[in-house]
This record gives structure tokens, sequence and C-alpha cells, in this order.
């Protein structure tokens, strides 16, 4: 056993948060989790939620669900990928060298300075789903103005399964630059004498790229996609903002969880709602923190 | 019970994250448990201490309403320090959320704005608020309140709120010269005249005869068509158990298909000024709206009867489609003497005339003078007290929050979709779960 001079400053000094963590973060998970579980009926003798695993079968069997979880599932599709794509490409562009390199670098991750609900109101007019001349604003009057009027369509709040690509633009265009930022600083940390030993040997660019490079990313493009996963799964504040609160066309757990808690006064239905999210988003992290721990061990 | 009050105070911590830390301030007092309900009666000058107001009047006519009621308060009860806890954004939705949050919390203004009638439901359900009989007794009770608006928000014989104004829903706002270019001119009788008259606009080269926005003014065209077509009788039983699966809920779904054929494309999140404009520029003809929209015409300089018409929603001649804000007692107000003081002056004549003057609305008060109102409030006051009354289930009248979600939900899915059938199944199955 170690000697408590050794161990002791540095548990008093963690033990603030730790307590702060466990009744703010744990807590209350625990407290949601009990409260998912709970049966409730009204004065008037309304059963509300039956109680206990009852309330998620409820849940996950309404249609509605379903539709909130499909939404989420296409926003988080296109969403993730359409973020590690844009992210990537400008980070190869910036890391070839270009000139004014700050200056792009700074118009791609500025939009992430912006809040959700802000850039909400200006993209709920870039995508009004008014379509042909008398109409459109926003991005089908650009598409008219560019001579694509075929290319007009009614974003979001078109009658299509797929819909929630549209949702994905906003979010993509927000969030992409902070996966180059990533990229980029990936990109840095590799010596340039690698590279320089490539050529030697007759790469090409692509096989630089590709063997050379990409390969020491991994870790980073890891983390960005679950950073972008985990962001996806939660997104409330721009649906909320673009679609309003009673949106059926666009919603996803996350807003059906506000609905079911402040107007459906039904704290059981959020609460059990939210249980899933969080699941879903452990499904996430958590083998990327087992993956992690590994690798560090490992590099020990 | 407790743990449903720590999930809504939970989820409402992130609705201020989302208002931008709007609703700090006053939790220094500590709610009493006493009740509130016994009062001495008016003290000269004001039974002294702070009183806190909640409401979503942070900006345009609304504040402007507020501001005149505060000053009147201040004159007529100097002993009382008025507290404005508006909070602003989302059309009261934010409100909403902060205001569920403080009750849940035992945390109460000293009196909060809400919607007069069924949305009243859900506070009195969770003993949030308590009756205010003495006060509107004191202010007069049926000899200057209408009974047919005393009976809405009447609950099992105890009145629990006082009601400041009142807004008119079902009033068709026109544009003449597009309507003289269309030939279409006369007021429409019913609403298959509407139609062909739509038809006639349409015809003559504008795109969108009628306009509409967001989800709820959604909701708010459907329910003038409803009235419309049930009488207003059938209309006030769908809140009392009638169906919704009758032939004529069936046939005001089919005719409000039709109308939206005629309507704008619009996204669920859109508001309702840009569709009156579009009446304004002459982009349309038609626009359904609650008659706060005299407002936005008068703010662009549009002259009554010249640029602009109005007419109630063809159909509905003779309905008085109502909504009311009014303010409440909450259970454990900090200063429950205070906010009756506060409930005295919104009820008063003297406040009601500043206070609608300002906003735009009608006194809910019969013995207001009506010369010092313009146009159209007079033509309004006018109708209220000689029409049949329907509630709004837009504005939280006819029906509860709960209820008016999942109508509002069913209509959003509608707009998308366009299924009649199932617009039908979701109104009556949402009339299954939450209506009375």
């Amino acid at each position: 056993m170690k000697k408590v001079k050794t161990w002791l400053p540095g548990v008093l000094l963690l033990l603030p948060s730790i307590l702060l963590v466990l009744v703010f973060v744990y807590g209350l998970i625990g407290r949601n989790i009990a409260s998912s579980f709970d049966r409730v009926e009204t004065k008037s003798g309304r059963l509300v939620s039956e109680g206990g695993l009852a309330n998620y079968a409820t849940l996950l069997g309404s249609e509605r669900y379903q539709h909130a979880l499909w939404n989420l599932l296409v926003l988080t599709v296109v969403f993730v990928v359409g973020a590690m794509f844009f992210g990537l490409l400008w980070a190869i562009l910036l890391e070839k060298g270009v000139t004014g390199e700050g200056a792009f670098r700074s118009i791609y991750l500025f939009p992430m300075a912006v809040s959700f609900i802000a850039s909400g109101v200006v993209w709920r007019w870039l995508m009004s789903p008014g379509t042909g001349d008398y109409e459109a604003v926003g991005l089908n009057r650009l598409l008219i103005e560019l001579g694509l009027p075929q290319l007009q369509n009614s974003w979001w709040s078109s009658d299509s399964r797929f819909n929630m690509a549209a949702m994905a633009i906003p979010a993509v265009w927000q969030l992409a630059g902070y996966v180059m930022a990533l990229f980029l600083a990936g990109f840095r940390g590799i010596t340039t004498d690698q590279r320089e030993a490539a050529r030697m040997d007759g790469a090409s660019e692509w096989k630089i790229y590709r063997h050379v490079l990409f390969p020491q990313l991994s870790p980073i493009a890891l983390s960005a996609l679950i950073i972008m996963g985990h962001m996806s799964l939660k997104m409330f504040d721009l649906i909320y903002a673009i679609a309003g609160q009673n949106s059926y066309v666009s919603e996803v757990p996350a807003t059906l969880m506000w609905l079911q808690l402040f107007n459906l006064n039904d704290p059981v239905a959020a609460a059990v709602n939210a249980t899933i999210l969080l699941l879903l988003v452990a499904l996430v992290v958590v083998p990327y923190l087992v993956y992690t721990n590994r690798t560090e061990k490992a590099g020990r | 019970m407790d743990r449903r009050q720590f999930l809504i105070g939970l989820g409402a911590a992130s609705a201020v994250g989302v208002v931008g830390l709007a609703g700090c301030g006053t939790d220094e007092e500590t709610p009493g448990t006493e009740p509130t309900t016994t009062g001495e009666g008016p003290v000269e000058g004001g039974a002294g201490g702070t009183v806190g107001v909640f409401t979503w009047w942070a900006e345009g006519s609304e504040k402007l309403g507020l501001d005149e009621l505060e000053s009147l308060f201040k004159e007529k009860y100097p002993n009382n320090t008025f507290e404005n806890l508006a909070v602003a954004g989302g059309a009261g939705s934010n409100a909403k959320a902060k205001l569920a949050a403080d009750l849940q919390n035992g945390n109460p203004p000293d009196s909060f704005q809400g919607h007069a009638g069924a949305e009243l439901m859900d506070y009195i359900d969770a003993d949030q608020i308590v009756p205010v009989n003495d006060v509107i007794e004191e202010l007069g009770g049926a000899s200057v309140f209408p009974q047919n608006l005393l009976d809405r928000i009447t609950i099992d014989g105890d009145i629990y709120s006082v009601p400041s104004n009142v807004h008119r829903a079902n009033v068709v706002w026109a544009n003449p010269k597009v309507l003289a270019d269309a030939g279409a001119a006369e007021v429409p009788a019913d609403l298959d005249s509407w139609i062909s008259d739509m038809q006639k606009v349409k015809d003559s080269g504008v795109e969108t005869p009628i306009t509409i926005g967001g989800t709820w003014t959604q909701v708010h065209l459907f329910e003038t068509i409803l009235m419309a077509e049930l009488g207003v009788d059938e209309y006030n039983g769908l809140f009392t158990g009638g169906s919704w699966d009758s032939d004529g809920v069936k046939s005001a779904v089919s005719k409000y298909a039709q109308i939206i054929e005629f309507a704008n494309t619009a996204s669920d999140g859109d508001d309702w000024p840009a569709a009156t404009d579009a009446v304004i520029e002459g982009r349309a003809a038609y626009n359904v709206m609650g008659d706060w929209a005299v407002a936005q015409f008068a703010s662009k300089d549009q002259v009554d009867g010249e640029d602009y018409t109005y007419f109630p929603v063809p159909g509905s001649d003779g309905v008085f489609d109502f909504l009311a804000d009014s303010f409440t007692l909450p259970n454990g107000a900090p200063n429950p003497e205070g906010a009756k003081d506060w409930l005295r002056l919104v009820g008063s004549a003297e406040g009601q005339l500043a206070f609608n003057l300002a906003k735009g609305s009608i006194p809910a008060r019969t013995d207001v003078a009506a010369d010092e109102f313009p146009a159209y409030q007079q033509s309004a006051m006018e109708s209220f007290g000689a029409d049949a009354i329907a509630s709004s289930i837009a504005h939280g009248a006819a029906v509860n929050m709960a209820w008016l979600s999942e109508i509002s939900t069913a209509m959003s899915k509608f707009y998308s979709g366009r299924e009649e059938e199932t617009l039908v199944s979701d109104l009556v199955a949402a009339a299954e779960t939450y209506g009375a």
C-alpha cells in the first residue's frame, strides 16, 4: 500500500468534482430512469402510464415514436457523412498550403460560433418550401436565378421519408468546420520527412495520402465520428428553431420529449424517451471510451 | 409527484438556456403555504410589497399595453412595487416552459397571464391557481362581464381568472383591389361560394388566393372552417363530448383540404406576419387571422376599407370565435393581496380601456365606451355583445394544452400528407385521449 501522502492530495483535489458529477450527472440520470417506470393516473382517473417496462413498450410501439426514430436515423447518417466529407475535403485543401489559409480557416470555422437558434431562423427562411416563380424564396429562389429551377424542392417540409436529409444541411454547414480543424491538426502533427521519404520511394500523391497520412489520422477520424454522432442524436435546438413546436414531419425523439414534458403533460413518457436516447448515445460513446482506454494503455 | 416536478424543473432549466437566462430573478421570497383566498378587501393605495407579474408580452403592441397597465398600477396603488417578469420569445412557448417550472417548484409569481378557458384547466388540475371570485364580484361580476364569457371561465362554480382583453379569431382579412380585379368583391355567404371566389382570384393571376403560416395558423384556419361548417352549437359541443367522427367534421376537413390547395406553401415554423404581408402586397387576396392582425395593417400605413377589408369567415357570420387573455392568482403567491390589487386594476374599466387601446384588442368588460376605439375594434365590440360565442382551439380557449398539442401535430401531419381520413382519425384519437 502506498503512503497516504502520495494519494491523499490528489483525491482531495478531485473530490469536489467527483461529488458534483455524482449528484448532478449520475444522480439525475438515476432519478430520470426511476421516473421512467412510474405509474401515473390523473385525478379524473385516466391512466397516463401503466408503470414498469410497459411504459417502454408503449413508447417504442407507438407509430409516432417510430417515425421520430426514423427521422433521427436519416438525419444522423446524412449529417455525419456530410460533416466528415466536407471537413476532410477542406482540411486536405488547406493542408496543401493555399494562400490566405488563415482567412479560409476562419471562414470555415466561423459558423460554429453561431448558436443553432440564431442560424435556425436564417435557415428556416433559406429552406422555405415554396417553389415556382411566384412563391420561391431563399434557396429555391437562388436555384431559379442560377437557371436550375428543376432542382427546387420543399426541403425538410417535403412529404418524403427522407425529408430529414435537408435538415442535415444547416448542421453540416455549422459543424464541418470543426471536423476540418480536427483533421488539420492531425495533418500538422505528421512530420514532413515522412512525405519526403515516400516521394523518394516514388509514391504518387494519392498513395502518400492513402498509405502514409490517412492511417495516422484514423484516431482523429474516429473521434470526429463519435462527436458528430452524439451531437446528431441529441439535436434539438436547430430543429426547434427551424420547424417550431408541433412539426410532425421533422419530429425526432428530442423534440418529441419537449412536447411530452411541457405540452402533453406526460413526464413519464418524456423520461422513457430520455432514457432510450441516453442508451443510444451510450451505444456510440462507450465502445469509443473502451477503445481509447485500451490504446492509451498499450501506448504507455 | 415530486419526481414529475423534478423532471419539469430539469427540462425547464434547458428551456431557460434556450431563451438565454431571461428567467433569472425573484427567488428571494419563499412561497407561503397559507390559503390565499381569504381577502380582506382592497386597501387604499395598495396592500404594499412587491407584485411580480409574469407575461409573455415583451415586445410590440403587447408590451405597450403592459406598459400602460404598469403606469396606471403605480398611480393607483403607490404602496406596491410593480415587477415585470415578462419572458420573451416563441409566442409564449418559452414563457410557458419557464412558468411550468416555477409553478412545479413552488416558486410562483404573484400573478401570471393565461388564456381564459380550457387552458387554465391544466393549472387548476395541478392545484396551482386559486379562485378569484371575490375580485370578480368586487368588479361587478355579471353586470360588467358578459355572462357567456363568465361561463367559460367558471369551473365547478368558481372563477379562476380576471379577463383583461378579448380577441376575435374568425376574421378574414382581404385585399379589396385584388378582389375587385378578380370580380369577387362581394363578401361570400358560405364556404362553397368562398372557395369559388378563390378560384376566380386564382384565374385572375394571383397564384395564392389565401395565405397561411406555420402549424398554429393552420389550426386557426381549420377551427374557423369547422365552426362555419358545423354551426356554433355543434362546434362548441365538440369540446363537451361531441363526436369528432361526424359527417360535419368530415366535410369541414374536406373543405379545409380544398382551401389549402389555394394557399401558399408554408413550412411548419413560419410565423403569421408574412402571411398578412402577402395580402398587403397584393400577392394574395385573403388571410384568416385573429384581430391582432389589425396592428400589422396599421403598422404598414394601410387604410381601413381602402387598402384592406375584413369580414367573418364565410358561414360563421354571427359567431364570435373568442380568445381572451386573463390574469390568475397562483396558489402560494408571495404577495396575494398585492396580486389582487393587480387583478382589480386589470379588471377595472379604466385599466381595460388603457390596455386595449394600446394592444389593439377589445375590453372584456361591456361598460367601456366604444367611441374611443378605432373602427375595427368598434365593430368587434359590437359583435362581441351581439354574437354567439365560440371558443378558439388554437388559442387555448376550447381545449387544454395537451389536446391542442395533439391537434396541432395532426394538422402538421395533414399538411404534408394531405390524407383526410388520417386527419379525422387523429382528431378522434386526440379527443378520446384528452377530451372531457
